[in-house]
């Protein structure tokens, strides 16, 4: 990755922040403008952008973030019933206990790499999930959900003598627009975030550790702490989520941790682009609108569309797409998901970066251009980068024009 | 022979199984001198760099460091020590580009065992950068500052590394076949890196098949044979001892 400058990624930052002060009237037109839907694209957003910090630059695999997810939303929802209806000490409740709980697990997991890291993130998750319905049900309140009572002391609250009938923002209700903003201001929040640590020393190292971790030990790191407090950032990203969660839907349930919820925040990464700065929260919002818009479609509706056809064809047409929406919408992302991982590894993002012609493989300049190199003595000519795109385009359009001339 | 010791093996042997890989090899490397290990294929020259710095622990003896232990140390901690090693297959950061390879080795001592630097942002033009496009420069990879270190040749990669080692100023300087299967321009190439090196002052221990590189460069050579040291002393001694000529029969000329 080069080294944007400050300004660009200040750029990045201003045109995110206005592309989600826009939402409403950009997800209009695709049947995706209401508050509900655009508040879980950014919720999920921060939840993906968090484990994009673990996974995207160290290349670890956690198959547990859900966890995080969950404990972040049982806390806030304890706040709400014991603290206070106010959004803040709920979240800071609610990343401090992912916090915990992350450095506990990635404790433990972060002693393997690879496939055994994730099936020790993954066991754990669950192991977390199975607590939830069983021992931890005081807690938890097991399958009927942990929820906000009238009643409920929240000692702080009381103190003011404030009543709050549902989770807010100094007095702003978490419901509808209100809702999406706030949750919006937290998804650029963290996302600015996630461009400093991505651009930070601290961000290099992790991005060298997903390199070669054998010239990590030999150049003097060691990689362990490193790795561990990406772990925690990411699980505090995820608690964050399950805060915002809870306050837009006071309702907490033990499915929020379920490994089916750790599997949704890997897809939205790598089909957005892993290791990249906006694919997660691209990804994220790809994922939730297959999840809510094609899933709303029904067989009646696919006619309507196709009305202009004749009926025994339009019957037919119907019967095959229908198997694509509604209830089929998993499969439809499924297809993507193969198209994606096989035609563009790197997710949409590479995708967009390929049609901007910025896709930054290398620039290997022919080795002429490089006069240092004759100081030391000949070069040799000798594996030349295998997928160098650019370069080859540059010099066949040089030979061309030659040609031409 | 005043110079203080900067690594000094001690009657080390290594057992796999029932196959003595090094038995009884005793070395000491002085502050400022080129040491080159030679030998024949299987003469336990590898088994020998693994039990000094690649966390193999020796059968017997120990291995010090300017009077540290290293045995038994992970490789970090040996490196925090002050030693950096190059390896035969270039092992370098592929997915960052070529400057930040080396200010990775520049930052190791300051924030390797573990220092945050979460909001801190630094780019090219930061003191960091400068010293790293400085030391590139010198050894001629300024053209390729931007380049991911993936898509060097392997020349260059070879030559990175050496970069990102000498950046951290080491005690001591391991070089593992620095010039295998280079050609002969690229070999000579190297051997003027490793001279500029040598002349500041630099100890180096290098570990080599080609007899033309290690005539140009070492100060005192050990030939190892079936894990034991059969010779040392001086380039002109090692040419004539003819206990060499004999380990080395049929494998090269020396």
């Amino acid at each position: 990755m080069k080294h944007a400058s400050k300004l660009a990624d200040f750029a990045l930052l201003i045109g995110f922040a206005v592309m989600v002060a826009l939402g409403p009237v950009i997800f209009e037109p695709i049947g995706a403008g209401y508050p509900d839907l655009l508040q879980k694209f950014a919720i999920y957003g921060i939840f993906a952008i968090g484990f994009n910090i673990l996974f995207g630059l160290t290349g670890y695999l956690s198959f547990g973030h859900a966890a995080f997810l969950g404990v972040g939303s049982y806390a806030a929802v304890w706040s709400f019933k014991l603290v206070s209806m106010d959004l803040v000490p709920a979240i800071l409740l609610a990343v401090l206990f992912a916090g915990i709980l992350a450095l506990a697990i990635g404790y433990v997991s972060l002693r393997r790499s690879g496939i055994y890291f994730s099936i020790l993130t993954l066991a754990f998750a669950q192991m977390c999930y199975n607590m939830a319905y069983s021992v931890l049900t005081p807690i938890t309140n097991g399958e009927t959900g942990l929820r906000v009572l009238r009643d409920d002391p929240r000692v702080v609250d009381a103190v003011f003598g404030y009543v709050s009938p549902a989770p807010s923002l100094f007095g702003l209700q978490m419901t509808g627009w209100a809702g999406y903003y706030v949750c919006g201001a937290v998804l650029v929040a963290a996302f600015g975030l996630s461009i400093a640590v991505f651009r930070s020393p601290f961000g290099m190292t992790l991005r060298a550790i997903k390199s070669n971790q054998k010239r990590m030990g030999f150049t003097g790191y060691n990689t362990r702490p490193f790795l561990l407090t990406a772990f925690i950032i990411s699980g505090m990203y995820a608690g964050l989520a399950g805060a915002l969660l809870a306050a837009v839907d006071p309702l907490a349930g033990a499915e929020r941790m379920q490994w089916t919820a750790s599997g949704e925040v890997v897809l939205m990464t790598i089909l957005g682009g892993a290791g990249t700065l906006l694919g997660p929260v691209v990804g994220t919002g790809m994922i939730k609108y297959f999840e809510n818009i094609f899933s709303s479609y029904n067989d009646v509706q696919l006619a309507a569309i196709f009305s202009f056809l004749p009926d025994d064809l339009r019957d037919n047409v119907v019967s095959v797409l229908g198997m694509f929406v509604g209830e089929g919408w998993a499969l439809t992302l499924g297809l993507l998901f193969m198209l994606v991982v096989i035609f563009l590894p790197g997710g949409i993002m590479e995708g967009v970066m390929r049609l901007l012609r910025l896709k930054h493989t290398p620039k290997v300049k022919s080795l002429g251009d490089s006069p240092q190199r004759d100081a030391i003595g000949e070069s040799v000519i000798e594996d030349m980068p295998p997928d160098d795109h650019t370069s080859r385009t540059r010099e066949s359009a040089k030979a061309m024009r030659e040609t031409a001339s | 022979m005043s110079k203080p010791i900067v690594l000094h093996i001690d009657h080390v042997s290594k057992t796999f199984g029932g196959l003595d890989a090094l038995s009884n090899v005793h070395l000491d490397i002085r502050e400022g001198e080129t040491h080159a290990i030679i030998g024949p294929n299987g003469a336990g020259k590898s088994t020998l760099l693994n039990v000094c710095v690649g966390g193999l622990e020796p059968t017997k003896g120990k291995v010090l460091l300017a009077g540290t232990e290293l045995t038994g140390r992970r490789p970090f901690e040996i490196n925090q020590l002050g030693v950096a090693r190059v390896f035969q297959t270039p092992e370098i950061f592929a997915d960052l580009t070529v400057v930040e390879n080396v200010m990775m080795a520049m930052l190791s001592h300051r924030d390797g065992a573990f220092r945050l630097r979460l909001l801190s942002r630094f780019g090219d033009r930061s003191e960091t950068g400068l010293r790293a496009t400085k030391a590139l420069t010198d050894l001629g990879l300024g053209g390729h500052l931007n380049h991911l270190a993936g898509a060097l040749s392997r020349g260059d990669k070879r030559r990175l590394e050496l970069v990102m080692s000498v950046v951290q100023q080491p005690k001591l300087l391991l070089l593992d076949e620095p010039t295998a299967g280079m050609a002969r321009a690229d070999t000579n190439a190297t051997i003027d890196i490793l001279r500029k090196f040598k002349e500041s002052g630099m100890t180096i221990v290098i570990i080599e098949h080609d007899m033309h590189v290690v005539f140009s460069l070492a100060d005192r050579i050990t030939v190892l044979a079936g894990g034991r040291v059969i010779a040392q002393g001086l380039p002109d001694e090692i040419k004539g001892n003819p206990k060499v000529v004999e380990a080395y029969l049929g494998e090269e000329q020396v």
